[in-house]
């Protein structure tokens, strides 16, 4: 007797149990469990400023980017603090799959053609899975201004310059984001015999979200091996992102020359602690080129 | 003794059978919604909604994990979850409600059957009550739960800048069509 009452009580708990799970009905189907997911969007576009960021484009996107370089702010006013001269890059980027994006473009200076292709190994995820992502890029550039040394045999070869990078970083929390990205710059012809044909470079890139819509840019490059006589810097550059609906605007203030990774990287000759800097803006604005569905 | 035993573990087991008997679910029901401006209409859509019903009382509840929504344009999902509804925040919507004329609807039998249903929304941490006319078609045993009801963004605290406020609509109308399966205890 003292069994089955045993019973009984454990019938009736068990049916309570039953019961108080009716007030959360969802629980009966296991969905509190947090699943695991891809951390998106760590930067608001594809570049940093000047640099690749961790994000790839979406697959069936175009990236419509113009590029703008002002002159020196401290020409003064006669140069009405650079505005009066202006470097421009065109480029459309593609998103080809999830992890995978190209791109080309072309530069005023040096007239140059330049193309990339940019990979995602690893994509950040968090509820498990790896807490960084990691990507590879590389690209070449065609430097298609006349030759000037007539004489000396001139070879198509001298034109181009190719760069190969990683990236690696973590969007840390909502508001922050830090990437690095060992670098390595080739130049079939360089300048003078003090100028390395293969550069190396570390660069990091932050981004501080201020808001929804606007944040704040770091992107910097340390030259490991850089000529040390001709007088070129390493790239800094600071801005704010502003997001307006179809478009990301990029102000930033920079020293860099030029617009794509050889270019900046090497003829870099502004120094910010001389005030050669230049204010710049970049427009990337995304067509959906291919639907979803 | 034995006896007794067998009786209590048959009451146990036709216990919890019928209470499980009682609960519908699904884990994949869909729910696109529209907003209609001006200059584009906004379509998202989810196919992995969660969704419970308890015939017995007419309890349903809903859960829907906002990154599940796709759009036709990356852009409109990279600004739905981060300038919008701020997915990273309010990661889940849920719904919490009752089938208020669940009497009316014989779930054991065949046929369509309008349904009331009454609750509460809870979205980018706000919680309001909705309200809206559903059916719900009961065929061999599943069911299939059919709803339509607008919402205003501005009730739930999601702001439209002005200059894309002939992108995106205020108001939102929101479809909900889940198949559900008996619960298995």
């Amino acid at each position: 007797m003292k069994k089955s009452s045993f019973l009984l009580a454990v019938i009736f708990i068990f049916s309570m149990m039953k019961l108080q799970a009716q007030d959360d009905l969802l629980s009966l189907v296991g969905d509190d469990k947090p699943k695991k997911e891809h951390v998106e969007y760590a930067f608001k576009s594809s570049r940093v400023i000047m640099s690749q960021s961790l994000e790839i484009i979406r697959p069936g996107v175009m990236d419509l980017r113009i590029l703008h370089r002002f002159g020196n702010i401290n020409g003064g006013a006669y140069e009405f603090f650079g505005l009066d001269n202006a470097t421009m890059r065109m480029g459309f980027d593609f998103g080809l799959t999830k992890n995978l994006m190209i791109g080309v473009g072309r530069s005023t200076n040096k007239k140059e053609i330049d193309g990339f292709i940019k990979y995602r190994i690893i994509h950040q995820s968090k509820n498990g899975g790896l807490p960084f992502s990691l990507l590879v890029s590389a690209g070449s550039s065609l430097n298609t201004l006349k030759f000037t040394d007539s004489t000396r045999k001139n070879y198509f070869s001298s034109r181009m310059g190719y760069y190969g990078q990683v990236i690696i970083g973590s969007k840390i929390s909502e508001g922050f984001t830090l990437q690095f990205m060992p670098t390595i710059v080739h130049r079939n012809l360089v300048p003078t015999v003090d100028d390395p044909n293969d550069m190396l470079a570390v660069g990091v890139g932050s981004r501080l979200r201020l808001s929804k819509r606007i944040s704040l840019n770091v992107d910097y490059y340390y030259r490991i091996n850089p000529n040390e006589t001709d007088g070129t810097k390493n790239p800094l550059s600071v801005g704010f992102d502003i997001e307006t609906g179809g478009h990301v605007f990029q102000l930033h203030f920079t020293n860099a020359v030029g617009m794509n990774e050889k270019v900046f990287l090497t003829e870099t000759t502004n120094d910010w602690s001389k005030g050669d800097i230049q204010f710049g803006f970049n427009i990337s604005r995304s067509f959906q080129i291919k639907k979803k569905k | 003794m034995k006896k007794l035993f067998v009786i209590i573990a048959t009451t146990f087991i036709s216990i919890s059978s019928l209470v499980a008997q009682d609960k519908y679910f699904t884990k994949s029901g869909r729910i696109t919604f529209v907003s209609k401006a001006p200059l584009e209409n906004i379509d998202g859509d989810h196919k992995s909604v969660t969704c419970v019903l308890d015939t017995k009382t007419g309890n349903m509840q809903f859960a829907v994990l906002m990154k599940g929504f796709e759009f036709e344009k990356a852009l409109m999902q990279e600004h739905f979850n981060e300038n919008y509804v701020e997915s990273h925040k309010f990661p889940k919507a849920e719904f919490k409600g009752q089938v208020v004329n669940n009497s009316e609807i014989n779930y054991a039998k065949d046929g369509t059957y309008s349904a009331r249903v009454k609750g509460t929304l809870t979205m980018h941490g706000e919680t309001k009550e909705v309200e809206t006319v559903g059916s719900v078609v009961v065929r061999s045993g599943k069911l299939q739960a059919v709803a339509e009801f607008m919402v205003l963004l501005s009730d739930f605290k999601i702001q439209i800048p002005k200059v894309v406020k002939d992108n995106v609509s205020n108001t939102v109308k929101i479809n909900v069509d889940c198949s559900l399966e008996q619960l298995k205890g």
